[in-house]
């Protein structure tokens, strides 16, 4: 299995704010939605393909881009609201025009994406700069026509979902229905009707009266693809609850608790922290769940709650240096997963620009690195590896050397294709697997 | 030679840590646990626990900055120093150490421990703490040596007043303002109701020597996530860059300010 690179996005010096923060694509792939850390979103469209230029077959090229968010600033609490989009969630499409959902920690809005490919010529009333014709001059009735014109990609704001949040927002998930979704901060998940934005119902609130018992917080939290009453949310102490939303209507208490009982060997004063889960995922068959802790990602039977059916380490040998790595804070980093379109192989980001995928079924997985060096256009990917003492062979990177500044923590897959969308810092990488497309 | 020891301190803290050296109960000797005589390289145990408590509530401190701080990342440190003070209770350290404060001394290092551990709502009220030149002081002085085990004992001093009248004994902790101690209920409590008074304010909170303990005990500066470093490049220039040397700038005039206040 081959995978070759496109190299999108290029800059040796960034700033902060070009820091990629989110990656999603929408739900027939053609769109693929970036946010970034200084309140962009990015919108890139796949080319169709072409028989006539068969090389060009399915690149991403910028379709659009816009401001979604602006910094704040916080006045009661004298703090300042970042800009930064955590994460897009794309509605399913309608009609002609694009949706989607974005968020800061505050802040949700919905956008609306149309094209306008055409304008209409010939008014009466009017010039072609619009201004009023002189009466005088009009002799005759015409018919106004619509001419052709350059693409414009229109990007308004619809709705604005404000003043929900105390605590910083996390996740966002569209509902099944398309007509709700929900939010989640640290503390609470809301409930919205994607029509109406003075209010939302709370449906989930873990604070604590006394903040002084305050243990444990919401890290993410998603619907369920099918099933428009059940979603989960994922716990800093490595739960997860899947809660229904027709058993009451604050879902405080859980329909189904997993947790997998801690390993009394492992234990250490990082066994807590490690275990936080940073993201989950439903497959797209609803029957599984993907979760990613520090060290693993783990696939979850939503029959059984007492422990994961798959477990997958991502980088075990980072578990020799917890410490080190709570002191330059990387051990909080929050790394998302991915499922691909059959379910059959799993994804993740890793350090030193690493990303790793697990074939569920082969059991096989595969280290592969974002980086310009190793992905030169059309250049097949070479996998990768850490070698922790040992024998080492000749592109072996030893763990000492790995980089943690660079952290892939947003990736995403094509719905159905073998796409898959990674986020290094400031760059975009897209990778496709040719030998498969060949195949369709 | 601070940042040395520092990274050494921290790389054999991992090899403690790996495999959850977590001892059930005290075995009553203060000795150097699984060492040689004379490998002065490897320290006790109980240091090094104690050293990772006063890392976290270093980070405790540092995350109260001008952008709110991440509540899922305060919670786990929470949590953290909350598993070690169980532990120390368990072993009996606690007591140990409460029985080795000694004099004049020890009592300007107590001081200290108020700025570590101050909220920056009592700081923001405009109270000054008298030992606060000495703390710089004995800290820069403490970094010449051999820091490591200064540092510890230092540290061994500081920690149970930190920890011992804290949210867990306490009904009502915020009826101890006056007291030394920022428990961890005051940190989300801080968290909740944040209001410093003004910009000047938030500048003349920040402590240069943080990031002097910040630099020893990490060995660098590092660019990638600089919580405490953002808020203070915000307000410095409009464009906000991840460089190192704007932040480091930025420390110098703080110490100056932070001199001048401290001398009026």
């Amino acid at each position: 299995k081959e995978e070759t690179g496109i190299f999108l996005s290029s800059d040796d010096t960034f700033s902060w704010s070009d820091i990629i923060s989110t990656v999603e694509f929408n739900h027939t792939g053609e769109l693929l939605a970036t946010g970034d850390k200084g309140g962009r979103v990015v919108i890139f469209q796949r080319e169709p393909e072409s028989k006539n230029e068969p090389y060009n077959q399915g690149e991403y090229n910028v379709y659009s881009t816009f401001q979604s968010h602006e910094p704040e600033f916080d006045y009661l609490k004298s703090l300042e609201i970042e800009e930064k989009i955590n994460k897009i969630k794309w509605l399913p499409q309608q009609n002609a025009a694009h949706s989607l959902l974005s968020t800061n920690d505050k802040t949700i809005k919905l956008w609306k994406i149309t094209e306008r490919d055409k304008r209409p010529e010939g008014y009466n009333l009017k010039d072609e700069e619009g201004k009023l014709k002189d009466l005088s001059t009009v002799t005759s009735l015409q018919v106004p026509v619509l001419k052709p014109m350059d693409l414009m990609v229109e990007v308004t704001p619809r709705r604005i979902f404000a003043n929900g949040h105390t605590y910083h927002v996390n996740s966002i998930s569209v509902n099944s229905d398309c007509e709700t979704y929900m939010s989640a901060d640290d503390l609470r998940i809301n409930l919205w009707h994607l029509a109406i934005t003075d209010r939302s119902f709370n449906i989930v609130d873990i604070k604590p009266a006394n903040m002084e018992d305050l243990t444990e917080v919401i890290t993410a939290s998603e619907f369920h693809p099918h099933h428009c009453n059940l979603f989960v949310y994922s716990s800093s102490k490595g739960s997860l609850r899947l809660c229904d939303m027709r058993a009451s209507a604050l879902c405080d208490k859980h329909s189904k608790l997993y947790e997998e009982p801690e390993d009394p060997s492992n234990r250490s004063f990082f066994s807590e922290i490690i275990s936080s889960v940073s993201d989950v995922k439903f497959s797209h068959s609803g029957r599984y769940m993907l979760t990613r802790d520090y060290l693993t990602v783990k696939v979850w039977d939503l029959n059984m709650e007492t422990k994961p059916v798959e477990t997958y380490q991502v980088h075990d040998y980072l578990r020799s240096k917890l410490c080190s790595l709570y002191e330059n804070d990387c051990i909080f980093d929050k790394f998302e997963c991915a499922w691909n379109g059959s379910d059959s192989v799993i994804m993740t980001g890793a350090y030193n620009n690493f990303f790793r995928m697990f074939d569920r079924n082969t059991k096989r997985d595969v280290t592969l690195e974002a980086s310009r060096e190793s992905s030169k256009p059309r250049a097949i990917l070479k996998p990768r590896r850490v070698c922790v003492g040992g024998k080492r062979r000749k592109d072996d990177i030893s763990v000492d050397s790995l980089d943690f500044t660079k952290k892939i923590l947003h990736t995403a897959w094509h719905p159905t294709e073998n796409i898959i969308a990674i986020a290094a810092t400031n760059n975009l990488y897209i990778f496709q697997d040719k030998v498969n497309s060949e195949m369709h | 030679m601070g940042e040395e020891e520092g990274l050494h301190q921290t790389q054999l803290l991992d090899t403690m840590f790996v495999r959850g050296l977590k001892r059930k109960c005290f075995d009553g000797e203060e000795d150097i646990e699984g060492t040689l005589a004379g490998i002065k390289a490897i320290p006790s145990y109980n240091l090094q626990r104690q050293s990772l408590l006063d890392m976290s509530l270093v980070k405790l401190q540092l995350c109260h900055m001008l952008v709110e701080p991440n509540l899922c990342r305060s919670v786990l440190i929470a949590n953290t120093v909350r598993q070690i003070q169980e532990e120390m209770t368990q072993d009996g350290t606690w007591q140990m150490i409460n029985t080795q404060s000694t004099g004049q001394a020890s009592l300007d290092r107590l001081v200290s421990t108020d700025i570590l551990c101050r909220s920056s709502r009592e700081q923001a009220e405009g109270k000054h703490v008298p030992g606060y030149s000495t703390f710089n002081k004995d800290f820069e002085g403490d970094q010449a040596q051999d820091s490591s085990e200064t540092m510890s004992t230092v540290s061994s001093v500081q920690a149970p007043r930190n920890l011992q009248s804290n949210v867990w004994e306490m009904e009502n902790p915020q009826e101890n303002k006056g007291n030394f101690q920022k428990s961890l209920d005051q940190i989300f409590e801080t968290l909740e109701n944040k209001s410093p008074n003004s910009v000047e304010d938030l500048f003349s909170e920040v402590d240069n020597s943080y990031y002097d303990l910040d630099t020893m005990l990490t060995g660098m500066m590092s660019n990638t996530k600089m919580g405490h470093c953002d808020g203070l490049e915000t307000f410095s220039s409009p464009t906000a860059t991840a460089s190192n040397s704007n932040c480091k700038s930025d420390l110098n005039e703080l110490d100056h300010i932070v001199e001048i206040l401290v001398e009026s």
